[in-house]
């Protein structure tokens, strides 16, 4: 059912959690106190790699005020040689991630955490925790953890029958590369380098665990998915998933980043061991020294087409920092590089390359950016060899019905193309740009495009009559964009009524069913899917009972404008009866109206992104800032403008910040010199101009709104569109980001030697 | 776990003598938006906080006979850009000043504070130095002058004495066909630290520069006044030979690192840019056509 008359869906409505944000009410994860409450603080690393001989904690355990103490020997051990998958995640890498076991793999890597009567305790106890180190060579750049004889991370990673690194491989293949380049007029080979880069988010991962005398856990935090926070401690401290309930608070931001857990296990074992409610924050230097980010890359690619543009054979050769432990996003380059295009032979490999630095957590497409990095700075350099147009080029190769994705997927009715030829009729791509507008100035434009699988997937929900007539909806997906507020929309829209009467909220594990991560774009799409079955099914109640007052067959009753009519002259004569009538006789006419869904939804189909961007540079300090920047994506349904609006600034800004100053710097000893926003250059407000959404309207076909994906895909193309453009105002290619004022002014002073 | 004490000093003589009483475990707090964030990240734990915003002296701006100023050392950058005589005599102090932080930074933060944290990036500290501001310090055993080139020793170092407090500045005249500016790069827009930072002062007649100072910041462990620069400049008309041999003097004069902020080469060259930039936005302040 596509909904046509739409008095809600497509409004800016007011978001639900929106005058609590704006008032400093709404209760974000490091807001919860209980009485009683301690404070845990968690000892880190102070060494890249290291082997830890021995830990003494009884020092820490005397100090007057400390109430337990922790070590990896109170979380569940998972041996190494066999898989406990959660997810996309394995519990035998974030069991050791939270805690580390027989060696430090980074510096911050936690060692031993202690609850307290105050935070200063805690910090006085664990500088009590004496720890026996051998402290070991370490790697942290892909090059230094893949040469020969790099100090190897972990004993039982081999590659080849060899001791190494590499801690895995994805390999996607259609045709045969070396026959496609056989036939290519232009080949094109470059390699390219990403920084890992930090999520960034304004929230500092935060818990409170209450452990009762009965063995009950109760978890308040702030993360991408209650039920995995609730799952993976469940794994990590042994105790069953009934017995521990999480309860979200909200959320200020994750972009991929809190679909895993850092704090919750140890709070839950430091409140078990004290008998005390605990309370876990970390400080913004922690954050960054040990949680996220994203995986640097070292990529390869090369394509080749023929003189008249036509796409031959792609080959890509992805090498992906995991950080500490296996599970860099492989998928991410390996299936999206190349998926915009039809190309007849791809040979797509990624790596997954262990190195003694915080383990990666997922990122917004994550590992995409990076991909289409390097295949669409290629793509641009073909461009520019051919002579032909980069927006027309991508047209001609662009992606159909019917033909077979890398990653194995056959597409169905997908719309690059329509990206595509917005883009080229925007205004933007035919506005002239001068690009010599001043001495010491120049000026380019860019173009590059990206793709996302997007996702589906389980959610629940719950639509509930109140007894006054109004409306309660429960879905099980934190809202880190929006999401409420378009749930908000859907709703009024399917009932009739006025958007104020419907209250959305967030139930805890133990009051909603269950619903994966908010992540991979999938929340809006898959939880309009249940909220829509959830109202039908609500309306089919209404419209029985409104029959039963009437003494008329159910199918003789419609509902419309918020109201029970007869179908028609024949049903009968009846004054309508409204949602408050229909609430007031429920009891009577057959108890509470309400009524949930729960799914494994299907249909989200892949979503695209084609972007323009005009950069300036100043040439003598090698500072390049973005002018002008127009990102088409289709949405397939924007339920709320303003949110999608925001998810396609959103990611575009945090891809400025990757293309040209986010990096992480560590000294020689392996430990992180910029472990705060003053250094680790995220773009303020001033850096980026008003980012233009271009919102294609196309409905997915799978979708009961016509909802598509949007979270992802703007990021996807942002580093290559960046970098096109950059190369467009100095006639030099770069493939090395960020492009920092030091990094271009070294580039610019070489050539010109 | 030491325990901090809070003292808000009512006069000079009071605050010189609880800091000097306190030998060395105390802390001059003028806005607090460096001494506070050290406190928090655990660098600093001082026993004694001495405020200084309550003693008249060092929070007023008061214009001189001869054309010269006082400022005190805890006048907030917000209060000193209100002060429109100021703003009309010495914009590159005033824009080196505002440059610090952010609105909610400008509140509170002081130029003396700029220049007792004693870092290298400081950046009205330049603008202070071409200026030819002097700095008046009070201790224990009564009060000197310095020029404010002086002050610093090295990273996060002065040359205060135990128990000397800098009370405030004595700006001199600013003669008719003067100007000065102040430009500093940093590779984002806003909330960032100085890569390099460099202030111009110069006077003008018949076109010709006749007096320069030179300040120079982030590209050594002090500011350094840059007197070659400023040679190169005096009797020129600001001509691109001009201009280059003072760019190549700051360049010269650069002692930097490389770190998290800049490498050595960027830093050097960047030097040399902005002096050019600079020195030609204070004579167009000058009254340069
Ligand atoms: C968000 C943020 C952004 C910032 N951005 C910038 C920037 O862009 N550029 C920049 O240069 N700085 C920046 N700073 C640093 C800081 O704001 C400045 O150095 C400011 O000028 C310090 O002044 P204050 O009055 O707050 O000093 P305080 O913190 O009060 O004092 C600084 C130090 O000087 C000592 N001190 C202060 N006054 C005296 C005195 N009269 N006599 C003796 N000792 C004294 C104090 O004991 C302390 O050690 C930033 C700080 C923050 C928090």
């Amino acid at each position: 059912m596509n909904v046509i008359a739409n008095k809600w869906i497509g409004q800016r409505t007011i978001r639900p959690d929106g005058a609590d944000k704006v008032t400093g009410r709404a209760c974000y994860a490091a807001d919860n106190t209980m009485p009683g409450m301690i404070w845990g603080k968690v000892l880190r690393s102070p060494h890249a790699h290291a082997l830890i001989r021995s830990i003494d904690t009884s020092k820490a355990e005397k100090l007057p005020g400390v109430k337990a103490v922790v070590t990896a020997k109170d979380l569940v051990e998972f041996p190494v040689d066999k898989p406990v998958p959660l997810g996309i995640q394995d519990m035998r890498w974030m069991s050791r991630n939270i805690m580390a076991r027989e060696k430090a793999l980074f510096h911050g890597h936690p060692i031993a955490a202690v609850a307290a009567i105050n935070e200063e305790v805690a910090a006085e106890a664990c500088k009590l925790i004496e720890v026996d180190y051998e402290v070991l060579p370490h790697a942290i750049e892909i090059e230094d953890a893949i040469k020969p004889h790099a100090p190897i991370l972990h004993d039982f990673v081999r590659f080849e029958g060899k001791p190494s690194n590499i801690a895995g491989t994805m390999v996607n293949k259609v045709g045969d590369v070396e026959a496609g380049f056989a036939e290519a007029d232009i080949v094109i080979e470059r390699t390219f380098t990403t920084r890992p880069v930090h999520q960034g988010y304004i929230e500092p991962q935060a818990c409170t665990v209450s452990c009762t005398a009965d063995g009950k856990v109760t978890i308040w935090s702030s993360s991408q998915g209650q039920f995995m926070v609730r799952a993976m401690t469940s794994f990590l401290t042994g105790i069953t998933q009934s017995n521990i309930r999480a309860i979200p608070a909200e959320i200020g931001g994750g972009f991929g980043a809190k679909t895993i857990i850092y704090l919750e296990p140890l709070a839950t074992v430091l409140a078990k061991k004290s008998g005390r409610p605990v309370k876990m924050v970390m400080t913004r230097e922690e954050v960054m020294r040990a949680t996220g980010p994203t995986s640097g890359s070292r990529s390869t690619v090369k394509i080749g087409a023929k003189k008249d543009g036509t796409l031959v054979a792609a080959q890509g050769t992805f090498y992906l920092q995991a950080g500490a432990l296996p599970g860099s996003p492989l998928r991410g380059p390996v299936g999206c590089s190349f998926s915009p295009y039809y190309i007849p032979n791809i040979l797509s490999t990624g790596y997954d390359v262990v190195s003694n630095r915080s383990k990666v957590a997922a990122y917004r497409a994550p590992g995409a950016p990076l991909g289409a990095f390097a295949a669409e700075c290629v793509i641009d350099e073909i461009c520019e060899k051919l002579g032909l147009d980069p927006l027309e080029f991508r047209l001609k190769n662009s992606s159909k019905e019917g033909q077979k994705a890398v990653y194995g997927a056959t597409f169905g009715k997908i719309t690059f193309e329509e990206t595509v030829e917005a883009a080229l009729k925007h205004p933007h791509y035919k506005a002239p740009l001068d690009k010599n507008p001043r001495p010491g100035v120049k000026r380019g434009r860019g173009v590059a495009s990206g793709f996302w699988f997007n996702a589906g997937g389980e959610s629940s929900a719950q639509v509930n009559i109140t007894e006054d007539g109004n409306v309660a909806v429960t879905t099980g997906h934190p809202d880190v964009g929006g999401s409420r507020a378009s749930i908000a929309n859907v709703t009024a829209e399917l009932l009739g009524i006025d958007h104020s009467r419907i209250s959305v909220l967030i139930g805890d594990t133990a009051s909603i069913g269950f619903s994966n991560l908010t992540g991979g774009s999938r929340v809006t799409f898959a939880s309009a899917i249940v909220v829509t079955q959830s109202t039908e099914k609500v309306i089919g109640q209404l419209k029985e009972r409104a029959a039963r007052i009437w003494k008329i067959d159910p199918d003789a009753v419609t509902w419309e404008n918020g109201e029970a009519r007869p179908a028609g002259p024949n049903a009968g004569k009846f004054p309508p009866l409204s949602l408050e009538d229909l609430a007031a006789k429920a009891n009577e006419m057959g108890g509470p109206i309400g009524a949930g869904t729960q799914l494994n939804t299907t249909g989200a189909d892949p979503g695209f992104a084609t972007h323009i961007v005009d950069v300036e540079v100043d040439v003598d300090l090698a500072i390049v800032r973005v002018l002008r920047y127009s990102a088409v994506q289709d949405v397939g349904r924007a339920l709320h403008p303003s949110y999608v609006e925001g998810q396609i600034q959103g990611g575009v800004v945090q891809g400025i910040g990757w293309a040209l100053s986010e990096e992480y710097l560590f000294d020689k000893q392996g430990k992180l010199e910029n472990a705060g926003f003053l250094d680790y250059r995220m773009p303020v407000c001033s850096d980026v101009p008003m980012i233009e959404p271009v919102m294609l309207e196309i409905p997915n076909p799978k979708h009961p709104q016509g909802v598509r994906g949007v979270g992802e895909a703007p990021i996807v193309p942002v580093l290559a569109a960046i970098t096109n453009a950059v190369h467009d105002a100095l006639g030099k290619r770069f493939c090395d980001l960020p492009l920092s004022p030091p990094r271009v002014s070294a580039a610019l002073d070489a050539a010109a030697e | 776990m030491t325990e901090t004490r809070y003292l808000a000093a009512q006069t000079l003589d009071e605050a010189i003598g609880a800091y000097a009483a306190a030998a060395g475990a105390a802390r001059i707090l003028a806005g607090g938006t460096d001494l506070l964030v050290q406190m928090r990240s655990g660098v600093l734990r001082p026993g004694l906080i001495i405020d200084v915003k309550k003693i008249e002296e060092m929070t007023a701006i008061v214009p001189k006979a001869d054309g010269g100023y006082w400022v005190g050392a805890a006048v907030s950058g917000a209060v000193l850009a209100e002060h429109k005589g100021f703003a009309a005599t010495w914009p590159g102090v005033l824009e080196a000043t505002n440059l610090i932080g952010s609105k909610q930074v400008q509140g509170r933060a002081s130029i003396g504070g700029n220049l007792c944290n004693a870092s290298p990036a400081a950046d009205s500290v330049p603008a202070l130095v071409a200026a030819g501001a002097v700095a008046s310090i009070q201790g224990p055993h009564g009060r000197r002058e310095l020029a404010v080139e002086h002050l610093p020793a090295g990273p996060g170092r002065t040359h205060l004495k135990p128990g000397e407090v800098l009370v405030g500045f004595t700006f001199p005249a600013h003669p008719k066909g003067s100007g000065d500016a102040y430009l500093r790069m940093i590779p984002r827009t806003e909330m960032d630290i100085a890569v390099v930072g460099l202030g111009v002062n110069l006077t003008l007649a018949g076109g010709k520069v006749t007096a320069a100072r030179v300040g120079l910041g982030a590209v050594a462990p002090t500011v350094l006044l840059v007197e070659d620069a400023a040679k190169a400049l005096i009797g020129s008309s600001l001509d691109e030979r001009a201009l280059d041999a003072a760019a190549a003097a700051c360049r010269a004069a650069c002692k930097p690192i490389n770190d998290k902020r800049g490498t050595i080469e960027y830093r050097t060259k960047v030097a040399g840019v902005l002096l050019k930039r600079t020195a030609l936005i204070a004579a167009e302040r000058a009254g340069r056509k």
